[in-house]
């Protein structure tokens, strides 16, 4: 089990230095330094001396891949690409345009992400389920047929939607709750309740639908009419045998998401003024900060990069056909 | 007055005419020919598929493009249609089919005493909207009858075959119709949808929002596609470091979140656009251009996903007994790929293309409201709930725009997804049980 984990981890190390290869192309050779020279210096009274020295001073006067004038291993290793990768590896993101710590400001804004993102997770994977187990227990009834009417209806309408109008009816008509605003412990409850309640609500037609086609799936295999034919309820079946045969490939679609909830909701987030990881990624994108959202791209792959993996584990502890090798 | 073709009009004809003779040749095959008969004896496939129709309808017209000499500004064939309501903005916001302002404003009589009133609209002719709205609704209906009976005429030469629910298909295209004609006749003498802060009419931008939402929809498929293609069979059919080499590949792009990979990409292009001011003369060229960028990026981006799925089902297709046979007879890579792989994976290509584009219409709302979206001067639904969003906290509430945005494309997204469940339910042959 270890070994395996260990070979996946190590596994994972190419692809960051792709998604590294990627980010940096995009961040360093389209937009090269001294185009972020001048748009950090203003356009007006550049010299060629104050790009220099303002390269020197961010630490990209290096050449990009290849450094001509070093020897041995530096030829490589003294170059842009090898430092900015090396920096990334080791979690140090480096300042912001505004001169703040990056990793400390992810650090910072990691909790109110999770607050909002965690328990919609939760909340929507067990009414999605239930409501999922639901429908296939009424299969082919006029229930059944009409949700996945009103399970299209919502998947059509877009997500904006749901949260301009949850904001109108709640806070502005009835005053229920406030419009936006975080507060961090039990009396931040009051903020949170909206958002979730509209991250649920949004993503429910296609998960309904989702789950309910996987248990379909599983209600026209053979163990099932066994299970019928042994005289067990419908109920005993549908909790027993289907929906623990389910888990499976929901498995798959789960815990690949799981890590990713720190990096919070960017709409969610910035229409609820919430200082989570969303909003900071979508302020960065609104100033143009290349090095928050570089910061981002590399943190978002990292914690997809673990999703992969822990699906793979969770794998073999629920699928006893499945042997790590 | 000189026509002229921006970059994304071409994409969108070359694509109609490869859809086109794609079609043509696919209807010669009996067996393709059956499948679609299948599909459009739901008659809520057929009724969303009039639908998508005339959406497509509506995104050529405004796809054809010509340059006014005078102006130097490109006016497409819907603008023509809707002349009357681009030239005729008002000052500011005014709700559906108001004759005043939304708001009281200040004004000094010739007695030199200031008021507070509402103001009367500049372009709106305060006639009867009952008869206006008969008048539409009998030419609505009559028009809608004489194409219904101009296709009943061709079914009588083809001998009444009963198979498809024409029906609904009439019901739908009568609706439609006359729904828009009264939009339309209308619009000659009110602001039928109201207007924007700035006076613009919404109905117009609604309906030019159609080419932006359709066209990111079907031309990144068509970025996609060839990519998807290539790279899946090849991973799957020549196995070995090939498929290693794919499969890093697309799962390094997998790795990086989505949004963030298109913010960053758009973000750099803005960078180059604004390094290379000759690449376009006027704005309406540089939005294009944005455009296609954004086509071009989100196709970059989204391959990855069809590629696994192709790349699965050609390493099952290559051991089925056919191939193998082919194979012993020295049957040639190409002409394997070509007459057996191809065509067997022509179910999940077309369905992964109707899946998509009800994603991609809502995700442009979503981009443009995060600022990576279409250029901001271009008629979207993203930038009119993006515009409209602020609105909301004012009162008496501003809901028009952001009401118009969300039905255009509410009604879109809807034609797509139901059309493409009755796609998949036939297509797949999993379902065939």
């Amino acid at each position: 089990m270890l070994a395996y984990i260990i070979r996946r981890i190590l596994y994972a190390i190419p692809i960051l230095i792709g998604v590294n290869l990627i980010t940096f192309m995009l961040f360093f050779m389209v937009n090269t330094p001294d185009d972020m020279a001048r748009a950090q210096l203003g356009a007006k009274q550049v010299t060629p001396e104050l790009i220099q020295s303002w390269k020197e001073k961010k630490g990209y006067d290096k050449p990009l891949f290849l450094n001509t004038k070093a020897e041995g291993v530096e030829i490589v290793t003294d170059t842009l690409f090898v430092q900015e990768s090396l920096k990334l590896f080791i979690f140090d993101f480096g300042f912001s345009d505004a001169n703040r710590d990056i990793g400390s400001d992810i650090q910072e804004r990691m909790g109110p992400s999770l607050a909002i993102a965690l328990p919609t997770f939760v909340i929507a994977l067990v009414t999605n389920i239930s409501l999922a187990l639901l429908l296939v227990l009424f299969r082919g009834s006029v229930l059944d047929s009409s949700m996945m009417v009103v399970a299209v209806m919502i998947m059509s309408i877009s997500g904006l939607f749901y949260i301009i109008a949850g904001q109108v009816l709640f806070s502005k008509i009835w005053h229920w709750v406030p419009i936006s605003g975080y507060e961090s412990g039990w009396g931040g409850i009051k903020f949170i309740i909206l958002p979730v309640m509209i991250g649920v609500f949004a993503g429910m037609g296609a998960g309904v639908r989702w789950y309910r086609s996987i248990f379909l799936e599983q209600i026209n295999q053979d163990y099932v009419r066994t299970a019928r034919a042994k005289g067990l309820s419908e109920l005993r079946v549908l909790f027993g045998h289907v929906l623990r045969n389910g888990m499976l490939p929901i498995l798959t679609g789960v815990v690949v998401v799981i890590p990713t909830l720190f990096m919070g909701s960017l709409i969610m987030e910035s229409f609820f003024g919430i200082p989570g990881l969303g909003s900071y990624t979508i302020d960065a994108i609104h100033a143009q900060d290349f090095a928050i959202v570089k910061a981002m791209v590399f943190l978002g792959s990292v914690l997809y990069i673990i999703g992969l993996i822990l699906t793979d584990i969770s794998y073999t502890l629920f699928d006893p056909r499945v042997k790590l090798s | 007055m000189t026509l002229t073709f921006l970059w994304t009009d071409i994409m969108v004809w070359i694509l109609v005419f490869a859809l086109l003779a794609w079609g043509w040749i696919l209807a010669r095959s009996p067996q393709v020919q059956k499948q679609w008969h299948t599909v459009f004896k739901s008659s809520i496939a057929m009724a969303s598929a009039i639908v998508l129709l005339f959406y497509l309808l509506f995104a050529l017209l405004d796809s054809v493009h010509f340059k006014v000499v005078k102006q130097g500004e490109m006016v497409s064939l819907l603008d023509m249609a809707f002349e009357h309501r681009i030239k005729e903005t008002e000052r500011t916001y005014s709700s559906p089919f108001a004759i005043t302002e939304y708001a009281k404003a200040i004004v000094v009589d010739e007695h030199g005493v200031t008021k507070q009133e509402y103001l009367p609209l500049k372009h709106v002719n305060d006639t009867s909207i009952l008869l206006s709205s008969l008048i539409a609704l009998a030419t609505g209906v009559m028009m809608s009858f004489l194409l219904i009976a101009l296709h009943m005429l061709w079914r009588k030469r083809r001998g009444w075959q009963k198979v498809i629910p024409w029906n609904s298909a009439y019901v739908m295209v009568t609706l439609i119709i006359t729904s828009f004609t009264w939009l339309y006749i209308l619009s000659f003498d009110y602001h039928v949808l109201g207007t924007d802060k700035v006076g613009g009419d919404v109905l117009y931008q609604s309906l030019k929002s159609i080419r932006t939402g359709v066209l990111i929809g079907v031309l990144t498929t068509l970025v996609m596609l060839p990519m998807a293609i290539i790279l899946g069979v090849s991973a799957g059919l020549f196995r070995g470091w090939i498929d290693d080499i794919i499969q890093y590949i697309y799962t390094t792009l997998n790795s990086i979140p989505g949004v963030l990979l298109i913010a960053a990409a758009v973000l750099l292009m803005q960078v180059v656009m604004d390094n290379n001011p000759q690449w376009f003369e006027t704005t309406g060229e540089r939005s294009d251009l944005r455009l296609l960028f954004l086509v071009l990026i989100l196709g970059i981006t989204s391959w990855t996903g069809l590629c696994r799925l192709l790349r699965a089902e050609t390493l099952k297709i290559s051991q089925v007994e056919f191939v193998t046979a082919a194979k012993a007879f020295g049957v040639g890579k190409w002409t394997i790929i070509r007459r057996h792989i191809i065509p067997n994976l022509m179910h999940i290509i077309l369905i992964s293309i109707v899946l998509d584009f009800s994603g991609l219409v809502l995700a442009e709302a979503v981009l443009s409201y995060v600022g990576v979206g279409v250029d901001p001067t271009m008629h979207s639904w993203g930038n009119m709930i993006n515009q409209a969003r602020l609105e909301m906290a004012r009162e008496p509430m501003v809901w028009w725009s952001l009401f118009s945005a969300f039905v255009f494309m509410f009604v879109l997204v809807l034609a797509a997804n139901l059309f493409s469940d009755r796609i998949q339910t036939v297509l797949d042959p999993r379902n065939n049980s």
